[in-house]
């Protein structure tokens, strides 16, 4: 039994309790800001200790480290880290600067790095509930506002029949290959010829309740709503590091347990991929309010990373992976300025309050049109690079209908992204914004900067990214 | 003597397929009150747990019922955090009904 191998999840797991505590002690004055220093250092740290932390199966084999987890912990690690800054100065104005609001991303963040090492479906299980529980309560935080409580409700509802529909498809699969362990199924599936009913009845219900998870179509209906009315920096980690974690359990599941199975799968997920792509890209044109149109966005972006699985090679596997982090900083940079959308002290979420902004703040439209012209795939912007990768792979996986299906539906996601930048450089000037915050600018100029020069971390990321693949098909 | 050698594990099974679908069924086509899917939901996780310790004692192995301890404690903290919205709803709509739930569409 190895336990160092989950120390960054047990000295995250210890800062989110000392934060706790700390808060509930604190009698004098908001608690709000040294937790959230606290936490960004305890990012920091976690994200050293993961790099350092050594390969290996621990816990009886219920846990397990190699270089697709270490890959995917950074991301969610970056994800929580960056969600963190952009609340400082949101959660004050919002007055949602309480420090649990610190401590629940804290403890939603080891929960996906939980996800993200489980090599049995207790793990995944656990992981998956500490990330989720945590989440519903963040999206209910604003208490006095009706639409972040009906946000709570929906999200908690329908997380909550998905997470049963993945325990029951765990408790099939349990009773039908006498084991939890994904080497355990592994086994199973490679011997037995005749996939036996009970065990597909498990395997389905349990990829249904991951597609919810990384809200791919046909489980999407509750990201619009959820992601409209949760605070916004709720919305950047609900669309980053709990995505991120259900993408590494369905790359994990996919490609190791259920290897054998990739013809039959193969197909599921092309249709998958198809489905959100399309839905996404249509259903964002008719949207008003911006954090809808994210929405509808995120699930286009989630079919285009599953294009990659579909493709079901170390090479797709390497594209999805360089596809999520370009859409980290893409997401988490849009989101910024989506959260720096204000007037006079209230929020304003509507696509036309953006007009004119070219004129009136040039700085953070600049920035904004970057994240627009980056999303819809424009060279030698990021997110060119993660749509290329995914596609050639696809391409070289003979899967000719998915790619031209693909990049038509880009065009189609190309015209939203762009009516933004029109909106923003060519309309008639609305009123100003209010000024932003020092923190909100930091990501903003921060992310910008990262999605124009990704060029010149291609290189190196794709070897990581290499590197983490390889270690999945091993 | 273990009941399951007399009976087998088929109809825990089937017992536990039957609860899952009135979970299922009570949220989905029901829709009236924001509480009776609350113990909906709690029904799909029980089902489940149900099926867990059948197996687990026709396997004679004790993964089954150490998740299913586990799954128990995620139930309770999920009512809890559920009731706790709920909560949270009412103050804001003073109502329950589903059918409220429409602040948000498109």
């Amino acid at each position: 039994m190895n336990w160092t191998l989950a120390i960054p999840e047990i000295v995250l797991s210890i800062s989110g309790l000392i934060i706790l505590l700390w808060g509930a002690i604190q009698k004098k004055g908001n608690a709000f800001f040294p937790c959230a220093i606290v936490s960004i250092a305890a990012f920091i740290a976690v994200g050293f200790l993961t790099l350092t932390v050594s390969n290996g199966v621990g816990y009886h084999g219920l846990f397990i480290n190699d270089e697709f987890a270490r890959y995917m912990k950074l991301l969610i690690i970056i994800a929580g880290f960056l969600c963190i800054i952009l609340s400082i100065d949101f959660n004050g104005k919002n007055d949602t600067n309480c420090f649990e609001f610190i401590a629940l991303i804290v403890f939603s963040t080891v929960g996906a790095m939980v996800m993200v090492s489980s090599n049995d479906l207790m793990t995944l299980y656990m992981g998956l509930e500490l990330s989720s529980l945590a989440l519903y309560i963040l999206c209910a935080i604003d208490r006095k506002n009706v639409f972040s409580a009906e946000s709570g409700v929906k999200y908690f509802i329908l997380g909550s029949v998905a997470s049963g529909i993945l325990l029951y498809g765990i408790s099939m699969i349990y009773g039908f290959s006498g084991g939890m362990g994904y080497e355990n199924i592994h086994h199973v599936i490679a011997s037995d010829h005749g996939l036996s009913a009970g065990f597909a009845i498990g395997l389905v219900f349990v990829l249904v309740g991951l597609c919810f998870k990384i809200s791919a179509v046909p489980f999407h209906m509750w990201t619009p709503d959820v992601y409209q009315g949760a605070p916004t920096p709720v919305t950047t980690f609900l669309s980053t590091a709990p995505k991120f974690a259900a993408f590494a359990l369905f790359l994990r599941l996919m490609v190791g347990p259920f290897g054998h199975l990739a013809p039959q799968w193969q197909m599921l997920i092309e249709v998958i991929a198809i489905l959100s792509i399309i839905i996404g890209s249509v259903g964002a044109i008719a949207q008003t309010n911006i954090k809808r149109m994210m929405a509808y966005s995120s699930i286009s972006h989630m079919g285009y990373a599953l294009v990659g699985l579909a493709a079901a090679t170390p090479e797709g596997i390497t594209g999805t992976l360089i596809y999520l982090t370009t859409y980290l900083f893409m997401n988490v940079g849009t989101f910024a300025v989506i959260a720096a959308m204000s007037r006079k002290g209230h929020m304003v979420e509507n696509i036309n309050d953006l007009a004119g902004l070219g004129k009136t703040d040039p700085g953070i439209a600049t920035a904004m049109a970057i994240f627009m012209f980056s999303m819809a795939g424009v060279p030698p912007l990021a997110g060119f690079f993660g749509k290329f990768l995914v596609f050639k792979a696809a391409l070289a996986a003979d899967l000719y209908t998915l790619t031209i299906i693909g990049l038509l539906a880009s065009a189609v996601g190309a015209f939203f992204y762009l009516r933004i930048v029109k909106i923003m450089f060519f309309d008639k000037a609305a009123e100003a914004l209010d000024k932003r915050s020092l923190s909100l600018s930091f990501i903003t100029f921060s992310m910008g900067t990262i999605t124009v020069v990704f060029l010149l971390f291609l290189s190196p990321m794709l070897q990581m990214g290499q590197i983490a693949a390889q270690s999945l098909f091993q | 003597m273990n009941i399951l050698n007399t009976v087998g594990v088929a109809p825990y099974m089937i017992v536990s397929a039957i609860l899952f679908a009135i979970g299922l069924f009570g949220i989905f086509a029901s829709r009236k009150n924001l509480i009776v899917i609350l113990m909906s939901i709690e029904l799909m996780l029980l089902s489940a747990n149900l099926n867990l310790i059948a197996f687990s004692s026709a396997f004679e192995n004790l993964t089954g019922q150490v998740m299913v301890m586990f799954t128990l404690t995620v139930a309770a903290a999920e009512s809890a955090i559920g009731l706790a919205i709920v909560m949270v709803y009412y103050r804001n709509r003073h109502s329950v009904e589903v059918q409220d739930t429409t602040m948000m569409k498109g």
